[in-house]
């Protein structure tokens, strides 16, 4: 696969990945990682300095699952949804069989009263597999420019 | 009493602790007030951790309600604190959050600071070729940004700016003592990812919510559902003998079923993990105490969520708006079991957590519920009047202590 080709499909990736968060289709969201997966959002100074944690944080592709059900059945916020903006995948160095990626993003989110802000900027640190003839996510590492989260960070991002 | 006080106190207030009337929450002179009498009066406000600061020469940054300070490590190991504010024209002395150095110089003019705040140097103090400079009686020692008393506790480190403060433990009382260490005691602190959360709303009803044991399982579906947290799960509330300090706890829930929720919101019996290994406790503390939320006056809390372990930092912005920062901690001695649970645990707290997403959201609903409420009241009253101790959660005993402090430090 020419590296043409790997940037396209990641491409692909990136905007289905984008279209289920903001088309709401959150119930397929979960099924663009492997089933051994890391998912965490971060910042940018927690990735700087090593800290593991994330404010969200799955080492599993049910993990992922439980999030989606617990935002449709459990959490209380209000409507908002988000439009991501992602920029052009660049080729980082990775291991055999894999892909790995750096990807920039924006979020704007849109509240139930029409207010918009831009809710989050930051880059995408991908690792992908080829699985059953299509890229999944090993491993999506969002890391956040800033530290700070308005008001609650309930669809991921 | 000063003339802000008589015009903060010539609004209504009932007597007693049942009711609250939500002018507190909007008025910009109510917000000027608590900074001079609860922030920077006879309490301890939490400034960061010890392991912020290991070695000599080490600083962090922090707030003190709005106030901008610095903590540092002197020379000879002692933890200092003063005001983040030139003392010539008012600026930041320091710009980051952290850092190593021998001393401070201010951007603007480049007065300098040694490490506990004291103002060392002048730039151009005897002028420049013979002509300007500072008159010849300027005395350094007389200017400086205002300086913490400082005092560590389980790794924490506390300041405060009034002479008045008790010693720290005293203030406290043995109970929250003992609950603070229950949890931190005689343990080496590791910081493993720290957030701030902004949130739409007064501070105060942030740290109420903190307080509030009895919204925790009808807010939050998740704890609830998984018997996380229940009120009919065994627990109670702990409050400080002046209202100022609390701490509540859910113990491990009874077995059988459970009919105190039926028919209410949260109240969803098939709602299941497909992965439960985020559910289960390691057992660290050695008992039956799942859940143990401390709040010490007039803003910091303790949190242990079975293992995920966090100290938060309120930070008032203004009179509707207010930043929570949220250290996730761990032990240097974590196993790599206890740590990978943590990580995962970590999801049910903080910006996105499962039964804490909801907290960063509901004091705004408040705060525009109350837009034109300044003169109307809330009702606290779950539980009876009083603020002291109670053996349950289905309670406001803590948030009526809460107002209890408030009042006597507001004098109101």
């Amino acid at each position: 696969m020419g590296d043409a080709d790997t940037l396209f499909r990641l491409a692909a990736l990136n905007t289905d990945y984008a279209s289920c968060i903001d088309a709401d289709r959150l119930e397929d969201w979960p099924g663009l990682f492997l089933e051994h997966c890391l998912y965490k959002i971060t910042t940018a100074d927690n990735h700087r300095r090593g800290y593991a944690a994330g404010v969200v944080y799955a080492d599993s592709r049910a993990m992922l699952t439980d999030r989606v059900a617990a935002l449709r059945e459990a959490n209380i916020y209000e409507r908002q949804t988000y439009r991501h903006i992602v920029g052009m995948p660049a080729l980082r160095p990775a291991e055999a069989g894999e892909i790995a990626a750096e990807t920039p993003f924006l979020v704007v989110r849109t509240m139930r009263d029409g207010r918009m802000d831009l809710f989050a900027a930051g880059v995408y640190l991908d690792r992908v597999r080829e699985d059953s003839g299509r890229l999944r996510f090993a491993e999506r590492l969002v890391v956040c420019d800033s530290s700070r989260f308005d008001t609650l960070l309930a669809i991921p991002l | 009493m000063d003339a802000m006080t008589d015009r903060i106190s010539s609004r209504l207030w009932p007597a007693g602790l049942t009711r609250v009337p939500y002018w507190v929450y909007t008025e910009q002179d109510v917000l000027a007030a608590e900074q001079k009498r609860i922030f920077e009066g006879p309490v301890w406000n939490y400034l960061c951790l010890e392991i912020d600061l290991p070695n000599n020469g080490d600083y962090r940054t922090t707030f003190v309600g709005s106030m901008p300070v610095v903590v540092t490590r002197a020379e000879d190991g002692e933890y200092c604190g003063f005001e983040n504010r030139c003392a010539h024209r008012g600026a930041l002395i320091c710009l980051e959050d952290g850092g190593s150095v021998q001393d401070f110089q201010c951007v603007y003019h480049s007065w300098r600071y040694d490490l506990r705040g004291n103002l060392r140097s002048v730039a151009f103090s005897r002028g420049v070729n013979g002509k300007g400079g500072m008159p010849p009686d300027f005395d350094m020692s007389c200017h400086g940004p205002r300086k913490l008393r400082v005092t560590t506790f389980c790794g924490m480190v506390f300041g405060t700016l009034s002479p008045d403060a008790p010693e720290f433990e005293t203030w406290l009382g043995p109970e929250i003592v003992s609950r603070v260490r229950r949890v931190l005691g005689n343990r080496r602190l590791e910081i493993i990812g720290r957030f701030t959360q902004a949130l739409p709303n007064n501070w105060k009803l942030y740290f109420e919510n903190v307080r509030d044991t009895y919204h925790a399982s009808l807010l939050h579906l998740f704890f609830a559902t998984f018997r996380i947290t229940r009120l009919s799960s065994g627990g109670g509330v702990l409050v400080s003998e002046t209202g100022e300090h609390h701490a509540s706890a859910t113990r491990a829930p009874p077995q059988g079923a459970d009919s105190s929720y039926q028919g209410m919101r949260s109240d969803k019996e098939s709602f299941r993990l497909a992965d439960p290994s985020l559910l289960g406790m390691h057992d660290e503390f050695h008992d039956d105490i799942q859940l143990q939320i401390l709040s010490i006056f007039p803003g910091f809390i303790l949190q242990q969520v079975h293992n995920a372990l966090a100290v938060r930092q309120i930070v008032p912005r203004g009179v509707d708006t207010t930043d929570l920062n949220w250290t996730y901690l761990g032990f240097v001695d974590d196993t790599p079991e206890l740590r990978a649970h943590r990580l995962k645990q970590n999801n049910l707290v903080g910006p996105a957590g499962y039964v804490s997403m909801e907290d960063g959201a509901v004091g705004g609903f408040v705060q525009r519920g109350i837009a034109a409420a300044a003169d109307e009241l809330s009702v606290v009253e779950m539980g009876g009047a009083g603020a002291e101790t109670q053996e349950t959660r289905a309670t406001e005993a803590s948030v009526r202590g809460f107002w209890k402090a408030y009042r006597m430090h507001m004098g109101l």
